[in-house]
């Protein structure tokens, strides 16, 4: 059974809970019984084919309701001042207690027309040149960078290749690994690909329990070799693409806990949760210096590799 | 990214890289003109009579562009794992190995370019794509970490499908990897020339393959990020021929010039002493 089929169970249950009269004793213990039942053990083993639908839900909040909670003050800044606002990233100015810093995210929509206008989170160029000026504004004034990740990937267009989609995500890669600031990237859903990595070379990388990271889309990944999109849930077990096997992978830094039924169930959770921890962080990075902040990210990112020596 | 390069029909060829050294004769797979496959060699794998420019194995672009006897290659053991456990990766790379005669997508090494000391790399497409998996990823790296240690200009001959799939996120985070080490190697003021050449795709083309103080496309070469079967798919309308070709990217802006295989070496050379001391 499928984590979609799951939600639906529990969502008829309750719905049945609230048409029977409560003096129905033995239905509405049978009842709540299926219901923990669903919502516990069901979600106990979770494929990684449902981390990959978790973090694509269409309920699950987007980078924009974390910041709306987490931060005080946001105020948006827009444009790369060479062509265009991609509205598939977000960026700015915020405050977190007494800290300012640059919050730099990935924008989905909550509806058809939002995610029209943000183009599902698949930016452009522009966005990503929008996120290179922005991270470039905050070594100039000093500011830590957060970044909310959640992309399918950069969007593969005509257009997007005749303005540089390459180049661009290059040069946020390259600048990225060495702004002379603290760095912390956060991956809410979906982290797909270069377009995701463009916001995610960071001191510190954290995931929420069901968001996903990969090379490509499970779908991509499987029509390449497989031959075949179709087998994305057998391509989704082969990637190892969930938060948990990259913090095995010593890959990240964090596992942010999701409620039961993932974020989409209780947002507030994980708001409260992220909140605590990113105020930790930005309290104890300020007292590490810059040469070894970057000396360490140079560190992190250097080591990822597996391969021998051929003796032969 | 890694979208294996699906040729359009202008550059496509099915001739592999036996074919053009066993047979006598063989047609341009873009003219169809009959040519004796040794003058084609000896041509720089290019035809002579259309100017199509064939896909060049690492070690005859080597020899193409490097005073003779003067390369030293490095790290040239380092071979792939399976981090992934994905099936028959490794055999694929065994008998890539075996049909190559190397251990990876990319050579690197030092060599002299008349006269003029440089690290260079050289990524072979006819293994496995040029993808760039932990090793490719590693061996850039480090030859980049060379030359920003010894001062010395950077030659990166790029030719790869993409980031390679069967490595999963080690493939992904060696973007990252490599950018890094381009970063450093920029902050000493030293040199980057990148020649990007048929087919240039995806997480190599948005890594370091597009970080050089110079860009460079041979002549017809495709270059891009995502590929064009994935673009048409989203678009769900094709695409005109010269698409993603080196031509098309200079008129957009996108490289600093895009040259034929035959002046690539005075190119390279010219532009190398014209920097001469310019390191900080």
């Amino acid at each position: 059974m499928g984590i979609l089929d799951i939600e639906t169970k529990i969502a008829e249950i309750e719905a049945r809970l609230d048409e029977i009269s409560i003096e129905n004793h033995a239905e509405v213990e049978e009842l709540q019984q299926q219901l923990r039942l669903y919502k516990t053990r069901a979600y106990e083993h979770l494929s990684a084919w449902d981390h990959v639908t978790l973090a694509r839900h269409p309920k699950r909040p987007k980078a924009r309701d974390y910041i709306d909670y987490i931060f005080d003050s946001f105020i948006e800044l827009h444009g790369d001042r060479l062509y265009a606002d991609d509205e598939a990233i977000i960026g700015g100015i915020a405050k977190l207690g007494n800290k300012v810093i640059t919050v730099i995210a990935h924008q989905k929509g909550n509806t058809t027309a939002e995610n029209i206008k943000c183009n599902f989170g698949m930016p452009h160029p522009e966005g990503y040149r929008k996120v290179l000026r922005l991270m470039k504004q905050a070594e100039k004034f000093n500011r830590p960078v957060i970044t909310f990740i959640d992309t399918p990937g950069a969007y593969p267009g005509a257009e997007a290749e005749e303005r540089g989609q390459g180049h661009a995500i290059a040069q946020c890669l390259k600048e990225m690994s060495s702004l002379k600031v603290p760095t912390l990237s956060i991956v809410i859903g979906e982290g797909g690909s270069g377009g995701a990595l463009a916001l995610g070379v960071s001191d510190q990388i954290w995931m929420l329990q069901y968001a996903i990271y990969s090379i490509l889309s499970p779908e991509g990944f499987a029509s390449i070799l497989y031959k075949d999109g179709s087998r994305a849930k057998e391509a989704a077990e082969v990637m190892k693409l969930t938060a948990q096997d990259y913090l095995e992978m010593g890959m990240i830094e964090k596992v942010i806990k999701e409620p039961v039924g993932g974020a989409h169930q209780f947002p507030q959770y994980v708001f409260d949760q992220l909140k605590t921890d990113l105020e930790d962080y930005l309290s104890q990075v300020k007292k590490v210096s810059t040469k070894q902040l970057l000396a360490k990210r140079y560190r992190k990112y250097r080591s990822i590799g597996k391969y021998d020596y051929n003796h032969r | 990214m890694g979208f294996f390069l699906q040729r359009q029909k202008k550059v496509k060829s099915a001739t592999t890289k036996r074919d053009v050294n066993e047979g006598i004769y063989t047609k341009c797979e873009s003219c169809k003109e009959v040519l004796p496959v040794r003058e084609l060699s000896s041509n720089l794998e290019v035809c002579s009579n259309c100017g199509y420019h064939y896909r060049m194995s690492a070690t005859k672009r080597l020899n193409s562009l490097v005073d003779m006897g003067s390369f030293k290659e490095i790290n040239a053991r380092l071979v792939s794992l399976n981090p992934l456990k994905f099936p028959g990766y490794e055999q694929k790379i065994e008998g890539l190995m075996e049909v190559n005669q190397m251990n990876e997508a990319v050579m690197t090494g030092i060599a002299k370019i008349d006269g003029q000391t440089v690290a260079i790399g050289i990524m072979d497409s006819y293994f496995m794509m040029g993808s760039m998996g932990s090793v490719v990823g590693e061996k850039v790296t480090r030859l980049i970490e060379v030359a920003t240690s010894r001062k010395l200009p950077l030659v990166l001959i790029c030719a790869s499908g993409g980031a390679r799939m069967q490595e999963g996120i080690y493939s992904l985070m060696q973007m990252a990897k490599t950018s890094a080490a381009i970063a450093k190697h920029h902050q000493a003021g030293l040199l980057y020339i990148s020649v990007l050449t048929q087919p240039t795709m995806g997480g190599v083309t948005a890594s370091f393959a597009t970080l050089g103080d110079i860009l460079i496309a041979e002549k017809g070469a495709a270059i891009g990020f995502a590929g064009r079967r994935v673009i048409e798919q989203t678009l769900k309308q094709s695409l005109p021929d010269h698409f993603q070709t080196a031509e098309f990217l200079q008129e957009k802006g996108l490289i600093d010039l895009v040259v034929s295989r035959h002046r690539l070496k005075q190119m390279i050379s010219q532009l190398i002493a014209l920097h001469e001391g310019s390191e900080r």
